[in-house]
């Protein structure tokens, strides 16, 4: 390890070497960084993944890479472009097929006290390893009463992707947010999946990253900060992406995207909402969320995963356990259809959450006609 | 022109073979008994550089290179078709190998079983011919002493659990020199990743009696704040991972953690322990071969002591064993004599060497036998005679036969014997009745360490549940200090 740190201190400036010297303690309690009014640049998820892997890979030699395709071919969705030429396949690891192998593998390591960030193909894969990592990653820490940590993350494409069937298209957020060691977060933009990654490769507790295929490709603005080596987002911080004030609509991920367009076709009809991006799915932001509700007193619950036992359902419990009084409305809870999900592009469609469902559950808690 | 005449047949199979019309299966098309065969065996460089990509490529590179050059000269074609037909070596994805016209499948079972390495015969003495790792005076009654402690541990804890003092016990009887003698071949540096059924190792590395009966007990002073259930111990002091429920889960963990120690360049390797039962279980097989294609240093005991709960060998798998797998993942393999403390530290000795050197793992098969029952939750005369538990534990047990065999060396005495014994039996019951009488752990336990830094909800949740203990003493247990 440290043979590779020195290789490579010769190439870096000062700024990155004071990195490298177990700053991570300190950056990982970094507070919020304010967004300035003025974007800097744009940037695809993509990239944001990328160039969060590469900083964090940079700055602690701990860090490597292992999954099935991230080396060679450059990662199944190009996440990994660029980092085994960089890093080595001794930092970019292809491993073969057996998600439940590789994955036991990456928890050995990181009992040993290396950062393995785990990639599944999609987290649909990640089923066959979910005994290593609820059994022998989340529970852990607790188990061995703290001496042995498991500072791993396992990352990949979660929920719907576009016509890939049932066993492609779950979305696992409820599933590991039931599970008490795990860290679980799902980003929505360029600037938080870039934050939040870096924030979990930093985190000593074992970390699900939850991306989605379709929003790889998607460009947003990300501010200065954003883009400086050192920009990490707290875990267990919640976005209020825009402020309203008749409905609260939370969302993760994919969802958002909707939630938003949602809020500008609500606008137009006269009905404010605050659309909130969860970022963090465990730990759960109650206090944003009830702050809200508090505020607006409806609320709109959106996910793309199955209705029962979802992480709308918890919300509306942190709800009624809190902040009952204050609701005016029952809570609605948009989800996808309970079914497995089908192929055919019109019935995958009427399966999964749609802005217009948004649109209608919002003007239904408002007591307006649908 | 009797060669043209004698070759034609293999011309035109050769056509035929490339205008993809060759059918494999007519023998009469093989009669290539021409005495123009070239063998072309697959050389051992090749086989020996497998594991050396680069080494490979530029094997490859030479032979593809050799076939164009023949291919593209006119007078040498019939030559190079004569290879084609009769060199009986394949190309593929993985390396060259030789092909036969003869259809012949691998027999299920070997006509004779691996054989078992051992060095002391039943009755303690060294047998002719043996080659092993000399164990001075000073080790061997270290490791005599080691197994009797062990031993004197497993008998009084187990009645512990009889007498209801403790819930759960799982003891090592039988398989006594499996423990300790692994552990005397390793050093400390060594990362063990257990099963459940070594706790020897952990003896041996200076866990004391008074730390394992806190971890039975589940008192305060646990190292494992009373998390888990008696017999899983765990000290990161003694590079001892945690021992968790989960049959075989230990196997890929050890195969990162021993990738992380050859990255760090540590001179040191991963050793971690399984039965035959865990070897049935996915991980095994992903272990095995991650180890072997990572390269990585870590040494696979596997304990086959016949049994898995009720289920004997002949239920578990049908191969020879678990030492044959080895080779089918590349592993080097060897089995063992598992009641034979000589044999065992031997072997183990000379894997870790290899397995840090030559950055490979190694699989040692440890043939013995569970003379106990799986744990105290079950009885094993219900599916299993109870004369074979008999005739192993008084004939075939290991601590006797190391006995015997210091003894013949004078480094041991029945005098020696029995103060051993009775003194450890005293530390035993001691540390017993110490950590009976201690206190519980504290209920701030119950919320610590699932993350590093406890999340808000945690500390709510403990607030609520000190309230509750305050208002309602009566709903909790006394001896539980809030």
């Amino acid at each position: 390890m440290w043979g590779i740190v020195r290789q490579r201190l010769g190439g870096y400036s000062a700024y990155y070497s004071l990195q490298r010297i177990g700053l991570g303690h300190l950056l990982n309690s970094l507070k919020c960084y304010s967004s300035e009014a003025a974007a800097a640049k744009k940037m695809t998820v993509r990239e944001a993944l990328n160039s969060a892997l590469d900083e964090e890979m940079s700055a602690d030699p701990k860090v490597f890479l292992m999954g099935e395709e991230v080396g060679e071919y450059q990662g199944a969705y190009k996440i990994s472009k660029g980092l085994l030429e960089k890093y080595g396949p001794e930092r970019v690891c292809d491993t073969p097929i057996t998600e439940a192998g590789f994955t036991g593998i990456g928890v050995g390591a990181a009992y040993y006290g290396l950062k393995p960030v785990v990639e599944f193909m999609t987290f649909n894969f990640a089923m066959q390893a979910m005994d290593h990592i609820i059994n022998s990653a989340a529970k852990t820490n607790y188990m061995s009463a703290g001496q042995i940590s498991v500072p791993i993350v396992f990352r990949g494409p979660n929920g719907a992707a576009a016509g890939v069937g049932a066993q492609h298209s779950q979305c696992y957020a409820a599933w590991y947010g039931s599970c008490p060691g795990l860290k679980v977060l799902a980003p929505y933009s360029s600037e938080d999946t870039r934050g939040l990654l870096k924030a979990a490769i930093r985190d000593p507790d074992p970390v699900i990253f939850l991306e989605n295929e379709l929003l790889y490709g998607e460009s947003f603005p990300v501010s200065a900060e954003a883009v400086d080596s050192s920009f990490c987002l707290p875990i267990g911080k919640a976005k209020i992406e825009i402020e309203g004030k008749d409905v609260t609509i939370t969302a993760f991920s994919k969802m958002v995207g909707y939630a938003l367009k949602a809020a500008e076709i609500l606008a137009k009809e006269g009905i404010s909402a605050e659309v909130i991006n969860l970022c963090s799915i465990r730990p759960l932001d109650r206090a944003t969320i009830n702050a809200s509700v508090r505020k607006t007193n409806r609320l709109v619950t959106v996910e793309e995963g199955y209705p029962q036992h979802g992480v709308g359902a918890e919300i509306c419990t942190s709800v009624i356990e809190e902040s009952f009084e204050y609701l005016d409305a029952p809570v609605e809870r948009i989800a996808g259809a309970d079914v497995p999900l089908p192929y055919a592009a019109n019935l995958e469609r009427m399966a999964l959450p749609q802005v217009e469902d948004v649109v209608r559950a919002a003007k239904r808690t408002c007591y307006r006609s649908v | 022109m009797a060669l043209c005449m004698r070759k034609s047949p293999k011309l035109i199979n050769h056509l035929k073979y490339r205008m993809g019309l060759f059918d494999m299966i007519t023998p009469s098309s093989w009669n290539s008994t021409s005495s123009h065969h070239q063998e072309f065996l697959v050389t051992a460089p090749i086989a020996h550089n497998l594991g050396n990509p680069d080494a490979d490529l530029s094997v490859k590179a030479t032979l593809f290179s050799a076939c164009r050059f023949k291919s593209t000269k006119p007078e040498k074609q019939l030559n190079s078709l004569n290879d084609a037909d009769d060199n009986k070596v394949l190309d593929f994805p993985g390396g060259k190998v030789r092909f036969s016209p003869k259809m012949t499948f691998i027999s299920e079972s070997p006509e004779e079983r691996t054989q078992c390495y051992r060095v002391l015969d039943d009755n303690g003495q060294l047998i002719l011919g043996s080659n092993l790792v000399q164990v001075g005076e000073e080790l061997a009654v270290k490791m005599y002493t080691e197994m009797i402690t062990l031993q004197t541990m497993d008998t009084l804890f187990y009645e512990a659990q009889r007498q209801g003092r403790i819930s759960f016990y799982l003891t090592t009887i039988g398989e006594e020199a499996i423990n300790i003698a692994t552990a005397a071949a390793l050093t400390a540096d060594d990362h063990v990743f257990p099963q459940y059924r070594e706790p020897g190792v952990l003896l041996w590395r200076g866990f004391t009696l008074q730390e394992f009966a806190n971890q039975c007990f589940v008192n305060k002073a646990d190292h494992g704040k009373g998390r888990q259930m008696p017999i899983h111990y765990g000290s990161n002091k003694h590079n001892y991972f945690t021992v968790s429920s989960t049959i075989a889960t230990q196997l890929p963990h050890a195969v990162g953690a021993a990738y992380a120690l050859k990255m760090d360049r540590k001179d040191a390797c991963a050793v971690t322990y399984f039965g035959d039962g865990g070897s049935s279980e996915g991980d095994f097989h992903a272990a095995l071969n991650f180890a072997a294609v990572l390269e990585a240093p870590v040494i696979f005991i596997c304990r086959n002591n016949g049994w898995a709960i009720s289920t004997p060998t002949s239920d578990q798998f049908r191969s020879d064993g678990v030492v044959v797998r080895g080779s089918a993942y590349g592993v080097r393999s060897i089995r063992v004599d598992g009641n034979d403390a000589l044999a065992i530290y031997g072997a183990v000795h000379a894997a870790r060497k290899m397995a840090i050197t030559e950055h490979r793992p190694i699989l040692i098969e440890a043939l013995t036998y569970r003379v106990g029952h799986h744990s105290t939750s079950d009885d094993s005369t219900k599916y299993r005679p109870v004369d074979e538990i008999e005739w192993w534990k008084l004939a075939r047990d290991p601590v006797s036969r190391f006995r015997k065999w210091i003894e013949s060396k004078d480094w041991w005495s029945s005098e020696a014997e029995s103060e051993f014994r009775s003194s450890v039996r005293q530390q035993l019951l001691h540390a017993i009745q110490v950590a009976e009488k201690a206190e519980k752990p504290p209920v701030a336990d119950i919320f610590t360490d699932v993350y590093d830094v406890p999340p808000s909800n945690l500390h709510e949740q403990e607030k609520l549940l000190r309230e509750t203990i305050r208002r309602h003493p009566r709903d909790y247990p006394s001896d539980v200090p809030a």
